[in-house]
């Protein structure tokens, strides 16, 4: 990774107060997107934030806050109260991974069709039709 | 007068109406609006129609096949979607890219940064009623979609920006034309200036509308023209300068109005500076090669990378995850067309339905790149 990233690995339960840090006291005050990672082998999602700042001087850096939760039935909080600009992104990995954003004020799905019923395409387990 | 008396102020006074898909302006795209008589008092934007799963499909092809159909989610900026990917593929592999191919890939993105631009402005030109300027930046735009023709061999998708540098290098003919084209843009954009954003008709219908301050741009993660709109000085080219972005002399354009009149002539001062940028490139273009031989199935390292450029719409970002295996094990695209899109309900909030048009194209979005 370049100098200029860091990843910070959290659990869910951590995770308000480390971003909450990350934005007050860092300046990490803007969203940059959004991720989702299905790690199968290891039965865990992963959900991470990567934010940049808009505070003179440290522009150019990218934090990387990440969560690790089971694979089954992952309930995950929300952090709009702490970055607004996630709530798309957020709801777009809610449907993609099926993780669950407690305190989400809609997590109906934004790309996928309304009536899509099967896995959430983004899991490793998921295969595209013809594959 | 039955419909008058059917008519109640109180009980049905909010109406719900869909904008779209089907709509001309909107485009694969719709909105939800909830009317009270003309005024928007609640809006919700539904995207989803173009959902090809892009991100999925990165994870069934290698990182070389991944090349063509990355871009196809915003053809009119084609090479900067594929940029940063080509960025993050390179910072895995730990691959120096020969100073040729790094200018080359400037030009190229800054020569997708003037098309997608001109048709945002041709778009937005037609939205106000000014139907000048949709026939100018659209016939205008081709003399650069020519140019890249030249350089890259495509029309439209270049594929040209790859891992490891860029496919082909630039014919002698391609340079020449390349200056000339600038020296004549440098003329129309002055005309662009006189008749379209000094008109007091294109004033009138985008002056105050859709106002965004700078507070609420950081904290909808506004990016690009949205939010250099708005006072935030916000440009990864100079932020963190890639490519030899640092070779180039060049201003980040920002305005403080922050209304739709400024998210649009934001657009033109961009293309002011990416037409300065391409000058220079082209005249000190170093000798030697223009990419690394990769061959047809790279070795990329296990890692994880985070790799973001200024495309046309503001910030693009890649999140790849690679497990040492021939294909990504996560490929995450970033697009600035969603991280503005939050905004659309924001700023649709009060206004009248006859400003909405102005409002949405204003945002730059592109409703297949946040489809993805």
């Amino acid at each position: 990774m370049k100098e200029s990233r860091l990843k910070v690995s959290t659990s869910p339960t951590h995770i308000k107060e480390v971003s909450l840090f990350a934005r007050d006291t860092l300046g990490f005050d803007h969203i940059s997107t959004v991720s989702g990672v299905d790690w199968i082998a290891k039965s865990q999602l992963e959900v991470e934030y990567f934010v940049g700042s808009t505070t003179p001087g440290q522009e150019d850096f990218i934090l990387a806050i990440s969560e690790l939760v089971a694979r089954e039935n992952p309930v995950v909080p929300t952090l709009i109260e702490v970055w607004r600009g996630v709530e798309y992104h957020e709801r777009e990995t809610h449907e993609m991974f099926g993780i669950n954003f407690q305190g989400h004020p809609n997590q109906s799905h934004i790309l996928l069709p309304e009536d899509w019923n099967d896995l959430p395409p983004l899991r490793k387990d998921y295969v595209s039709p013809g594959r | 007068m039955a419909l008058e008396s059917e008519y109640s102020p109180d009980a049905d006074k909010i109406m719900s109406v869909s904008l779209g898909p089907q709509h001309p302006g909107a485009g694969h795209f719709r909105i939800r609006l909830w009317l009270d008589g003309d005024y928007v008092v609640r809006s919700e934007p539904d995207p989803g129609y173009v959902h090809r799963g892009e991100e999925k499909m990165g994870e069934y092809r290698n990182y070389i096949q991944n090349v063509p159909h990355l871009e196809r989610p915003v053809i009119l900026d084609s090479s900067n979607i594929l940029f940063p990917y080509a960025l993050g593929v390179d910072e895995l592999m730990n691959s120096k890219i020969p100073p040729r191919g790094q200018y080359l890939r400037v030009i190229m993105s800054e020569i997708n940064r003037i098309i997608s631009h001109m048709y945002f402005l041709a778009i937005q030109g037609y939205f106000m009623g000014h139907t000048t300027m949709i026939t100018w930046c659209m016939g205008d735009r081709d003399f650069w979609i020519d140019l890249g023709e030249r350089i890259g061999g495509a029309r439209v998708t270049f594929a040209y920006i790859i891992p490891g540098g860029v496919r082909n290098d630039i014919p002698t003919f391609a340079i020449e034309k390349g200056l000339k084209t600038c020296d004549w843009f440098d003329k129309r954009m002055d005309e662009y200036e006189k008749i379209f954003f000094n008109n007091p008709m294109v004033h009138q219908r985008s002056d105050n509308i859709g106002y965004l301050s700078r507070d609420d741009a950081v904290v909808y993660g506004a990016t690009g023209t949205v939010a250099r709109a708005s006072s935030l000085t916000f440009d990864v080219r100079k932020d963190e300068p890639y490519s030899s972005y640092e070779d180039f002399e060049f201003k980040t354009p920002v305005l403080n109005q922050g209304d739709s009149w400024a998210r649009a002539y934001v657009a033109l001062l961009d293309m002011r500076e990416a037409v300065k940028i391409i000058r220079q490139a082209l005249k000190k273009l170093p000798q030697g090669s223009v990419r690394l031989k990769l061959g047809p199935q790279p070795r990329v390292p296990a890692g994880e990378v985070y790799a973001r450029t200024e495309a046309a719409r503001g910030e693009m970002s890649y999140h790849i995850i690679s497990d040492g295996s021939p294909r990504p094990y996560r490929l995450k695209i970033g697009v600035p067309s969603t991280k503005n899109l939050r905004i659309l309900p924001h700023l649709l909030k009060g206004v009248h339905v006859a400003d909405i048009p102005v409002i949405y194209w204003g945002l730059n979005y592109w409703p297949v790149e946040n489809d993805r």
